[in-house]
């Protein structure tokens, strides 16, 4: 049997990077005997290190720990740790779906965050019972009723009853865990109701195959049952039924309310779909769960190695990292200067860069990555030989002779950003800048939240960045795709001495082609090294140059001083420039560092 | 091919300088009858090994060989004498310092039979001269050149330049002022940071920042232009001489010819073997007085190697160097020597000539060696 729903209790924990939310996680699962003090890594719920040092996590993670409550009673706690980053907002947003409540915590010393902000709202909406939580009590600078005010005036709830703890310290963790039990209502959910439990997440482990998380919401799962995933259309037989606590702990079976896992010897991803709903084959639910959505790429870009010797490891490691990402996309693609690649699809750019930095460091790949493009829509004309036709462009490599074009279609987003009033003058102007339409503007006691229509396009290279740097970090970002429209976009090439680079051609709206090929040629003036030649860096629309920089030659590198000991040393040099003369790329006799073709596009400080 | 230079080092200073990254210490006494021997066993090591012609040149580096007591110069001179024999009108050089305490030795030492000095003036005004943590005024400094000048045969002395905020018109005044010192040979090094020097840290300290490369650049062409107009044109990327008055032994180097090196951390060439010795002076001094040897490592260069140490080295000259022969020499085709497309697209910038199988690098190029090399070298020469 399963636990009784009564003492059940479901929650995330919402916290600003460093305010303590990893460390509080970790005592939490220490209290409750999760782990020995001897098997407590630093921060169990970040399993990447990508995650660990850039202070996000990128998959869910549940833990189910269990507490024995001053009243007496063991309760059921699953602790679920949120993805939390706009790019992969749909997945939060089933995260969150899971849970009846959240543990909003503050810093002390720090205050309430405006980053917080957003997921605090995004939990409320959930309808969720958020706990405040004021960690790191014992700190010199704390001002915990400072804090505490903080939040009542700017989130709007009551924090009279805000648990203060010191998570490092391990102070007022069990307080923590009694408010969880006394404010956290308990799931509802009918036993005797035909199965509905929501895919949560999936991922890909090396031994059990496939390894979903679930949320039962009605019925129960148990090792043998046939189940059938609604959205997917594919059944399966459930042939491993548990729950992370954190060590992977097979359970009999999952019931009503509960957060667990199954395996269902399924081989890729890709087929369990995060926000999908699995019911039993016979006597199943006829109504999946709402909140469905099919996950598309919307950020594409092409990876190639920067040795061409390294394709069949890229294929390799991309195929191994899809097996665990159904999010990300990928198809071969040649490119004139660059070689074998893949042009894959991601579902933002922190996405991209995630998966970017996990092929060079886990599989060791050393890559080129070129412009990132979301995807167009042209409406072709026909001609003698070709019939009118409606293409997707993934690649502005592909784009098509222009006279053949009638009509290009974008995608558009909508973007709310929630701001401290101050910032608000400098993030209306990047909105601006970025081709945005206004549409909603809100204050709600020092902030605003604002509300934009914007080009996806303008958003991928490097929005989320700008926004952050203009408001410190405070502001924070979250859209949603609104469908394609209409727009004046034109093909802007970049030639490096006088050859076009395919890598770093782009397409941009005509209104701001100009300004972005001025920075572009500026930003690759500095990448560029000199050579012993001087460099034209152009930008051009079709034949019509728009802009123009010149690398000036170089003009001394010299060892000034050589005699007989110093040849093993002049040597090691000319092995060392040798080595980097194989890293760079060759585009009209001009060496380019596989780092700029990213660093190019980044718009930086306008 | 046998060995015609011998380089011997005396590895002690008495102030460290800020910028040198040689293999030089400070010791508070040396044991001057231990050295001598042990400097005698080292040369006796190497002799057995490479002998059979007369040397050419011998050079006294260091480290401050100005410090080594004349007699010990003598006996080692002596050594060396009796183990290879002297070539007729044979080059002995010693670098020294141009401190008043080292001008009192310099006539002992052309006695013992030196008859080249190459002086570390390094500046000719004061404020300079502390910059570059050097002992001796300038004042000073122009006296021990006169000196020397009176007492050796040649003399020679360095300059450093491209110090930070070195401007062209401090630069063509110190200049012009040293070409008209009279000697038939000038060193002028531009300032570099080398790793794991005083400056290094200072520099990454923030304390001050190097000249940057384009105003080097300039100062590099403004002493091309001096230096040829007063007849001592560069025949190295940083040495210039009157005609017939280079430096024989640093020839050898940049010619890639066999040299014996002895004393502490000296390196030799010796038939495709690359020599060291032990950097350390206590080391180097127990390796000759257990072995009888200061050699540490001695390691056979693979051919393609030899010819790109030959390239780096030769390409330095102004008289260039001729592939065809460097492809006789090491046995392997001309085009796996160097690379003919890169050259001719660097004939076009101006960077390189070639006639027939000679290239020279042009004054142009010299102050972009390193950059022209790695284009210039085969890529099958190069260890990758």
């Amino acid at each position: 049997m399963s636990t009784d729903l009564s003492l059940i209790r479901n929650f995330s924990i919402i916290a600003h990077i460093d305010h303590g939310k990893s460390t509080l996680a970790d005592r939490l699962i220490q209290v409750c005997g999760g782990l020995t003090e001897r098997e407590m890594s630093e921060q169990v719920l970040d399993n990447m290190d990508i995650e660990r040092e850039r202070g996000i996590t990128i998959k869910a993670q549940t833990v189910r720990l269990n507490y024995t409550a001053k009243d007496g009673k063991t309760y059921e706690l699953n602790l679920m740790d949120t993805p939390g980053h706009v790019d992969f907002a749909y997945e939060v947003s089933r995260s969150l779906a899971a849970c009846e409540g959240a543990l909003l915590v503050v810093d002390a010393a720090q205050g309430v965050e405006a980053q917080t902000l957003a997921n605090v709202y995004q939990s409320i909406e959930h309808d969720h019972e958020i706990v405040p939580v004021i960690n790191k009590i014992d700190l010199p600078a704390a001002e915990p009723e400072m804090v505490r005010k903080e939040i009542e005036d700017i989130i709007g709830i009551d924090a009279s009853e805000a648990v203060l703890t010191s998570a490092k310290s391990g102070i007022g963790i069990e307080d923590v865990l009694e408010a969880v039990v006394a404010k956290i209502p308990p799931p509802k959910g009918d036993r005797d109701a035909p199965l509905k439990a929501m895919l949560v997440d999936s991922w890909y482990d090396p031994y059990l195959g496939v390894v979903i998380l679930v949320r039962v919401m009605d019925g129960w799962i148990k090792k043998g049952l046939e189940v059938k995933f609604m959205q997917g259309g594919t059944t399966h037989l459930v042939d491993r039924v548990g729950c992370f606590s954190p060590k992977r702990t097979d359970l009999p079976e999952i019931g009503p309310g509960e957060i667990g896992f199954i395996t269902a010897q399924i081989k890729e991803v890709e087929q369990a779909r995060v926000g999908d709903t699995i019911t039993t084959m016979k006597n199943g639910a006829p109504t999946p769960l709402k909140g469905y959505k099919e996950v598309q790429p919307v950020v594409f870009c092409g990876l190639f190695p920067v040795d061409a010797a390294d394709f069949e490891k890229l294929r390799e490691s991309i195929g191994k990292l899809r097996l665990n990402d159904a999010s990300f996309s990928y198809e071969m693609e040649t490119s004139a200067a660059l070689g074998f690649g893949f042009r894959c699809g991601f579902l933002g750019l922190l996405h991209l860069e995630i998966i970017q930095e996990r092929l060079s460091r886990e599989y060791d790949l050393d890559l080129i990555t070129t412009a990132p493009s979301v995807v167009y829509r042209i409406q072709l004309g026909h001609t003698k030989t070709e019939d009118a036709q409606t293409i997707e462009l993934h690649n502005p490599a592909d784009y098509p002779d222009p006279s053949r074009i009638e009509m290009i279609e974008e995608p558009w987003i909508k973007a709310v950003i929630y701001t401290p009033d101050e910032y608000l003058g400098a993030i209306l102007k990047l909105c601006q800048d970025r081709r945005g339409i206004q549409t909603d503007l809100t204050y709600v006691g020092g902030r605003a939240q604002v509300t934009y229509e914007l080009p996806l396009n303008e958003v991928v290279f490097d929005f989320y960045d700008r926004l952050k740097s203009i408001s410190r970090g405070y502001a924070s970002f979250d859209y949603e795709q609104i469908g394609l429209r209409e727009g004046d976009l034109v093909k802007m090439n970049i030639l490096v001495n006088n050859e076009p680079v395919d890598a770093l051609s782009l397409i941009v709206h005509r209104s701001v082609a100009e300004e972005r090929g001025r920075g572009m040629c500026e930003r690759l003036k500095d990448l560029i090294p000199r050579h012993l030649f001087k460099i034209p860096i152009q930008a051009a629309i079709g034949g019509k140059i728009i802009a123009r920089e010149t690398i000036a030659a170089l003009r001394k590198d010299v060892t000034a001083k050589c005699y007989g000991g110093d040849i093993s040393r002049k040597k090691k040099l000319l092995e060392k420039q040798k080595k980097g003369k194989a890293r760079m790329r060759e585009y009209g006799n001009v060496s380019i560092p596989q780092e700029a073709f990213i660093a190019a596009l980044r718009m930086g400080e306008e | 091919m046998m060995a015609r230079a011998l380089y011997i080092h005396w590895p002690f200073c008495l102030k460290k300088c800020p910028y040198c990254d040689f293999n030089s210490h400070v010791r508070d006494g040396v044991d001057v009858a231990r050295w001598q021997a042990a400097l005698v066993a080292d040369m006796r090591a190497e002799a057995a090994l490479a002998s059979g012609e007369k040397l050419s040149s011998i050079f006294f580096g260091g480290g401050t060989p100005s410090l080594m007591p004349p007699a010990l110069v003598e006996a080692l001179l002596r050594e060396a004498e009796a183990l290879w024999g002297f070539a007729e009108g044979i080059e002995i050089t010693l670098e020294g310092n141009p401190s008043s305490v080292e001008a009192r030795n310099y006539a002992d030492l052309a006695s013992a039979g030196v008859n080249r000095a190459s002086l570390g003036l390094q500046a000719l005004d004061d404020a300079k001269l502390r910059f570059l943590g050097r002992l001796h005024s300038a004042e000073e400094g122009l006296r021990a050149l006169e000196t020397a000048q009176n007492v050796f045969e040649r003399v020679s002395f360095d300059l450093i330049y491209a110090l930070p905020g070195h401007t062209p018109e401090e630069w063509r005044a110190e200049l012009s002022r040293a070409l008209g010192l009279g000697t038939s040979h000038l060193s002028l090094y531009q300032l570099t940071i080398e790793p794991g020097t005083k400056f290094a840290t200072m520099v990454r300290q923030g304390d001050f920042a190097p000249l940057d490369d384009d105003a080097a650049a300039d100062l590099y062409s403004l002493t091309q232009e001096l230096t040829s107009a007063a007849g001592l044109p560069a025949y190295e990327i940083s040495n210039h001489a009157r005609h017939g008055e280079e430096s024989r032994h640093n020839l050898t180097y940049w010619r890639y010819q066999d040299y014996v090196g002895i004393g502490p951390g000296a390196h030799g060439r010796r038939s495709g073997m690359a020599t060291q010795r032990h950097r350390k002076p206590e080391n180097w001094l127990s390796a000759v007085e257990e072995r009888g040897s200061g050699c540490q490592h001695e390691l056979a260069i693979p051919v393609p190697e030899q010819a790109s140490e030959a390239l780096l080295m030769g390409l330095r000259l102004a008289e260039g160097l001729d592939i065809a022969a460097l492809a006789r020499r090491f046995a392997l085709p001309e085009e796996q020597l160097v690379d003919f497309a890169e050259l001719e697209q660097l004939a076009s910038y101006g960077l390189v000539t070639r006639e027939a199988s000679h290239i020279t690098v042009t004054p142009a190029g010299m102050p972009l060696l390193d950059a022209i090399l790695p284009r210039v070298v085969a890529d099958g020469l190069v260890a990758a």
